[in-house]
């Protein structure tokens, strides 16, 4: 199997058996020593999973999947290593990983529950589809729907869209929006952005066209700022 | 970025299940011509593009090479929002070359581009927003006279009407083909009404002109209302024009202003008006450019008659709307002749190749007619140097005839082409005899 993400995995020097698996696999995959190591070494689009250790040191272990899900792009496929004697304690942390596996292991069988858990991300990686508040756009076919409603774009609409889609909460200047939605080379000046940001809006729809909003004197945002509720 | 607008056309062509896909492309009238093609052919078509015999379409054919090439232009690809989803189609609209791939010259669209190349080449990008106004009439009887449906006047709210219901519909889909509008609203003749559309660059308003038209007149006749863009269409009362709001963009700065002036016209925007002022007779023809046209251009209905400008005088040839405060983006000029019975790609070149020809020979901006040009005499403009429009298409067209600003933007293929078609027109014209001749000589001689 090849694996396009990286694999985040605690404690930071796994068993022989856990990294020969891992390596076996195909999985792409770095060792991280605490909370703080794993925030600062997340890949710019998140990690693809973890492989989390709660077997020799139970309570670091719980930490670190309480950081996995708190970071800005949560982990959502954490499988967690424990003995026997812990799956009493599963119960109530549940929300704190997506499978589980008991130690000693049998590494056909860490394999297998991995690449179930990263079926989903490595088949259709996530990143085809961005949602947000009702808008749905699909990278792959190039479709965008509202609220289930397909939406009719020209490529340009649709183009500032996703741009937008990707970066909710995040203001731009006219200036950039141009530079990375219609490249340097295009000559129309900023004034483009503003007729394009208008059709969107007359698209979205009345009730929806506040999801550009108008940042005075400095451009456009997307969606709700992050400090607002 | 041109594999990827195809990609999108295509892929959406196959995800929403388009079944026809119409191409669409504009005579030398201004006549919008479509044909349509299977989704199957749409990537041939972005590729190579359709040919087809070009020799039946007005002002296209040449006994010798009657075949052209349709290109579409992916950026302009939409889903008709009229028809019902399960037999959807597209429209894309397209540029016209010879089959060895250059523009064809008889292609309107393809003169724009030309036109606006020339602009691009100073640094400049041409905005425009026109006022559009049209009537909506009952049912057309053979020979009758146009019945309007209301009886209602300018910015009158006639909320129980059929017109009002017909102008809402239109711009909810306006809105979703991409056509945003800024103000709506009932003109000042019973059943006329006025559209006013959001600025873009001149292509694309060109391309949303000949969309507004269609999509106007296909609303109103599915609820069996004719919607007209007849320049005057009844006598007596105001006629239809299509006021375009021009400016010259350099980048982001709006090249028409200028924080100095007391009217904030930058001298760009100054000798852009010298242009299309010395040059007004010459572009007329096109931008008014049917016998009817002329029966708008009389005085008394708000239409200009004189070749003159001011800042706050509806009776010039241009007038300067004083912008919202602080908002220089804003600074524009309205050239209030045109009609929205014009070609707007040709209306648009040669309106640019004036104004152009304005800012490169740094023509000098006469003074300003603030005075009610209507009710002054013809001495006292001629003192003022202020010149009349021309009388009629016959007027028109012989100043035109020995334009040669017209005739390099609109490249020779069209201008003799124009030309001919159009002194024809007024042959025809000038052999009908007219009610009026009927009611006021019969009898009396």
């Amino acid at each position: 199997m090849t694996s396009t993400g990286l694999l985040a995995v605690y404690p930071d020097n796994p068993s022989v058996d856990l990294a020969r698996t891992l390596d076996l696999a195909g999985y792409s995959w770095k060792g991280v020593s605490s909370p703080d190591t794993m925030a600062r070494l997340q890949p710019t689009d998140g990690w693809l999973g973890a492989v989390v250790g709660c077997d020799e040191d139970p309570e670091s272990g719980w930490a670190m999947c309480r950081a996995l899900r708190k970071l800005d792009r949560p982990v959502r496929r954490v499988l967690v290593l424990v003995t026997g004697a812990q799956i009493a304690d599963l119960e109530v942390r549940d929300n704190l990983f997506d499978d589980f596996l008991l130690t000693p292991f049998h590494p056909r069988e860490l394999e297998a529950r991995l690449r179930h858990l990263l079926y989903n991300e490595l088949t259709a990686p996530s990143s085809v589809v961005i949602e947000h508040a009702g808008l749905r756009l699909n990278l792959e076919t190039y479709q965008a729907t509202f609220g289930g409603q397909p939406l009719d774009l020209t490529f340009m609409e649709y183009e500032l869209l996703k741009y937008f889609a990707h970066h909710p909460g995040r203001v731009y200047s006219r200036e950039v929006l141009l530079s990375e939605v219609w490249g340097y080379e295009y000559f129309g000046g900023a004034r483009t952005v503003d007729v394009h940001v208008r059709r969107l809006r007359a698209k979205l729809g009345e009730e929806h066209a506040h999801l550009i909003e108008t940042v005075r004197s400095v451009g456009y945002r997307f969606g709700a700022s992050k400090w607002q509720g | 970025m041109l594999d990827a607008q195809r990609d999108y056309v295509l892929r959406t062509v196959e995800e929403r299940g388009i079944r026809l896909v119409r191409l669409w492309f504009t005579d030398v009238i201004g006549n919008l011509k479509s044909f349509a093609i299977s989704p199957a052919e749409m990537e041939n078509a972005l590729n190579d593009g359709m040919s087809f015999d070009g020799s039946s379409i007005d002002g296209y054919g040449r006994i010798q090479e009657a075949d052209v090439l349709a290109l579409p232009d992916p950026n302009t690809f939409e889903v008709l929002p009229w028809v019902d989803s399960k037999s959807a189609e597209a429209r894309v609209f397209c540029d016209i070359a010879q089959l060895d791939g250059t523009p064809f010259e008889g292609d309107p669209r393809q003169v724009l581009r030309r036109n606006l190349e020339a602009a691009r080449k100073l640094g400049l990008v041409f905005y425009v927003a026109p006022d559009v106004e049209y009537f909506y009439f009952a049912p057309l009887k053979d020979g009758g006279r146009p019945v309007p449906l209301d009886e209602g006047g300018f910015f009158d709210l006639t909320t129980t009407d059929i017109t009002s219901s017909l102008r809402k519909e239109t711009i909810r889909t306006l809105e979703t083909m991409s056509i945003p509008v800024e103000y709506s609203f009932h003109e000042d003749s019973p059943s006329q009404h006025e559209i006013d559309l959001r600025h873009t660059d001149a292509l694309t308003m060109a391309d949303s002109i000949m969309t507004f038209r269609f999509v106007v007149k296909e609303i109103a006749a599915m609820h069996n209302v004719h919607a007209t863009f007849m320049p005057k269409p009844s006598e007596g009362v105001q006629g239809s024009g299509m006021h375009l709001h021009l400016s010259l963009f350099k980048g982001d700065t709006n090249a028409f202003h200028s924080e100095s002036d007391p009217y904030n016209l930058s001298d760009t925007a100054k000798s852009f008006m010298a242009g299309l002022l010395r040059h007004a007779a010459e572009i007329t023809a096109v931008t008014n450019q049917t016998v009817n046209s002329y029966k708008r251009l009389v005085p008394g209905f708000e239409a200009p008659i004189h070749v003159s400008w001011a800042r706050n005088n509806r009776s010039g040839l241009i007038r300067v709307p004083v912008p919202k405060r602080g908002s220089e983006l804003a600074t524009r000029i309205e050239l209030r002749s045109p009609d929205p019975a014009c070609n707007p790609y040709l209306a648009f070149s040669v309106i640019l190749a004036a104004g152009l020809r304005g800012i490169e020979e740094g023509y000098e901006l006469p003074a300003e007619a603030d005075a009610n040009l209507f009710e002054m005499g013809d001495t006292a403009l001629t003192k003022l140097g202020i010149e009349q429009l021309p009388q009629s298409l016959n007027d028109a067209l012989k100043v035109m005839e020995s334009s040669q600003l017209v005739a390099e933007a609109l490249g020779d293929h069209i201008f003799e082409w124009f030309l001919r078609n159009k002194r024809a027109e007024w042959r025809k014209y000038k052999t009908h005899v007219s009610q009026f001749e009927i009611d006021t000589y019969l009898r009396s001689l």
